[in-house]
């Protein structure tokens, strides 16, 4: 299994690479990670005339964390994205959701931005960035333009982003004040793709009580789909909010396909349970931060 | 049709090597053919067996999902460069050897490497925290007993050499993807 033969391309800043893309146009493919764009090339499942790398952009390689949440730029890696202690404080949802991305190895070199890019609806980031209703910023020789989370996945291995487009960085908004947040999934191997998964937001009012619930879905959808959960846990306190009944909400809602890894009905089962605990574990996560605020830089903190 | 090549420059432990390879030559593949390196071994070649794994600026990365004329601005660590320059192994190979930690040893350098990354994280690390660490890696031999307790067992052939800890190695920063 070796790649197929392109011409490379290795642009030091990013105008040189956004006009190689621009001349390149739908014969070139961008190169950062590698890790889900190799694999594809050496199993000659993608054969683009023209790669152009954008590992030497250093300017890319970035992230930053304001009042709004966390911005990683296009050659941020996931392993530098999972340790950096300001984004784990604004947004825990990136380092819950991370650790679960394959394997450190994989980590070490995979960039979130790409895992974005590729679009993958069974790779955790692109729920993450659904379930916290996030954007990304594309720029061409054109320009920037930014795009909405709910406008940007459209299928299967497929984004909105144009010929000649460049992902240069992503937007993960900080939740609400008094939320918490949690990722479960389950995957026949360790560091699998998972057969389902759900990323979970609740939001308590300042009486401790379920104000706003939500999840969002891999392996189970086109695209990371998120679902409104709010309804049969509004008014409850976390302690006897009715979360199974919750889970049973996503029946109906969502219609997983099977494939070698698990039926469509067992994917269901999974998104009902899978749903319940994440949603119960935001919802203590969600206490936390709302008793003592500093908890939650401790909670998304690397410990 | 003849394909383009280009000059490139590696620097595999310690040591610049050059090449001529075409783009699409796999890191693996130019250390193993072009530098006559092979003792990194090959696998999947799609990232999910481990095998190929090598230290890219001291961090374990899969060498078959890297372009070799992407890893030129790299210091490149290979299982070749683990023992000493006096032939001394590295505390993760004498634990391996110790242990049992490899029959047929192809698997073996990825180990090797992921382990000796690891363990420099992370000089202490627990039973669980091991078997977390080469999680990302096959052995289709030994049934990876043996190799978590090699692992265990360099951390402590590490600190009997007097290893040197890393900077941010303070036990609340031992960070590994399971223990949180």
């Amino acid at each position: 299994m070796k790649p197929p033969p392109f011409s490379y391309h290795a642009p030091a800043s990013l105008p040189h690479a956004l006009s190689l893309l621009a001349e390149t146009g739908s014969d070139g493919k961008v190169l950062a990670g590698g890790q889900s764009l190799i694999p594809l090339l050496n199993m000659r499942l993608a054969a683009p005339a023209h790669l152009v790398d954008i590992n030497g952009i250093t300017e890319l390689d970035r992230v930053d964390t304001d009042a709004t949440g966390v911005r990683v730029g296009a050659l941020a890696r996931h392993s530098r994205v999972e340790a950096d202690p300001a984004a784990a404080a604004a947004v825990p949802l990136l380092g819950q959701g991370l650790r679960l991305v394959a394997h450190p190895v994989i980590r070490n070199r995979g960039t979130t931005v790409g895992s974005l890019a590729h679009a993958d609806p069974s790779a955790e980031m692109t729920a993450a960035l659904a379930l916290l209703g996030g954007s990304v910023v594309a720029a061409s020789t054109d320009g920037e333009r930014t795009i909405d989370v709910a406008d940007f996945f459209v299928g299967p291995m497929e984004s909105s982003l144009r010929t000649g487009e460049l992902l240069v960085s992503a937007h993960f908004p900080r939740p609400p004040a008094g939320s918490g947040t949690a990722f479960a999934e389950l995957a026949r191997r360790h560091g699998d793709y998972a057969m389902c998964g759900v990323a979970a937001l609740v939001t308590l009012d300042q009486d401790l009580r379920v104000c706003a619930a939500r999840a969002a879905y891999l392996s189970v959808a086109p695209v990371p789909l998120v679902l409104d959960l709010t309804e049969p846990l509004a008014g409850r306190p976390p302690g006897t909010a009715d979360f199974a009944a919750a889970g049973r909400m996503t029946r109906g809602r969502l219609e997983p396909e099977e494939d070698i890894h698990a039926t469509a009905e067992y994917r269901a089962h999974l998104a009902e349970v899978l749903t319940a605990r994440a949603l119960r574990e935001a919802a203590q996560a969600a206490i936390r931060t709302s008793l003592d605020p500093a908890e939650s830089a401790r909670e998304g903190a690397p410990t | 049709m003849s394909e383009e090549l280009h000059e490139i420059r590696l620097r595999v432990n310690g040591a610049v090597h050059t090449a001529t390879v075409p783009a699409r030559r796999l890191l693996s593949d130019c250390l193993r053919h072009d530098l006559g390196l092979t003792g990194t071994h090959v696998g999947c070649e799609h990232g999910v067996c481990g095998a190929c794994t090598v230290r890219i600026d001291g961090r374990p990365m899969r060498s078959c999902l890297m372009f070799a004329v992407t890893a030129q601005a790299h210091e490149i660590t290979t299982v070749e460069g683990l023992a000493a320059a006096d032939g001394t192994l590295h505390p993760v190979q004498r634990a391996f050897r110790e242990c049992h930690g490899l029959q047929c040893g192809f698997c073996t350098p990825g180990f090797l490497n992921v382990a000796a990354a690891y363990l420099d994280d992370n000089p202490d690390p627990t039973e669980e925290q091991a078997r977390e660490a080469i999680g990302g890696n096959l052995c289709r031999c030994t049934g990876y007993q043996n190799i978590v307790r090699a692992v265990l067992r360099a951390a402590e052939l590490r600190r009997a050499d007097g290893m040197p800890v890393p900077e941010q190695a303070a036990p609340e920063d031992a960070r590994t993807p399971g223990d949180r």
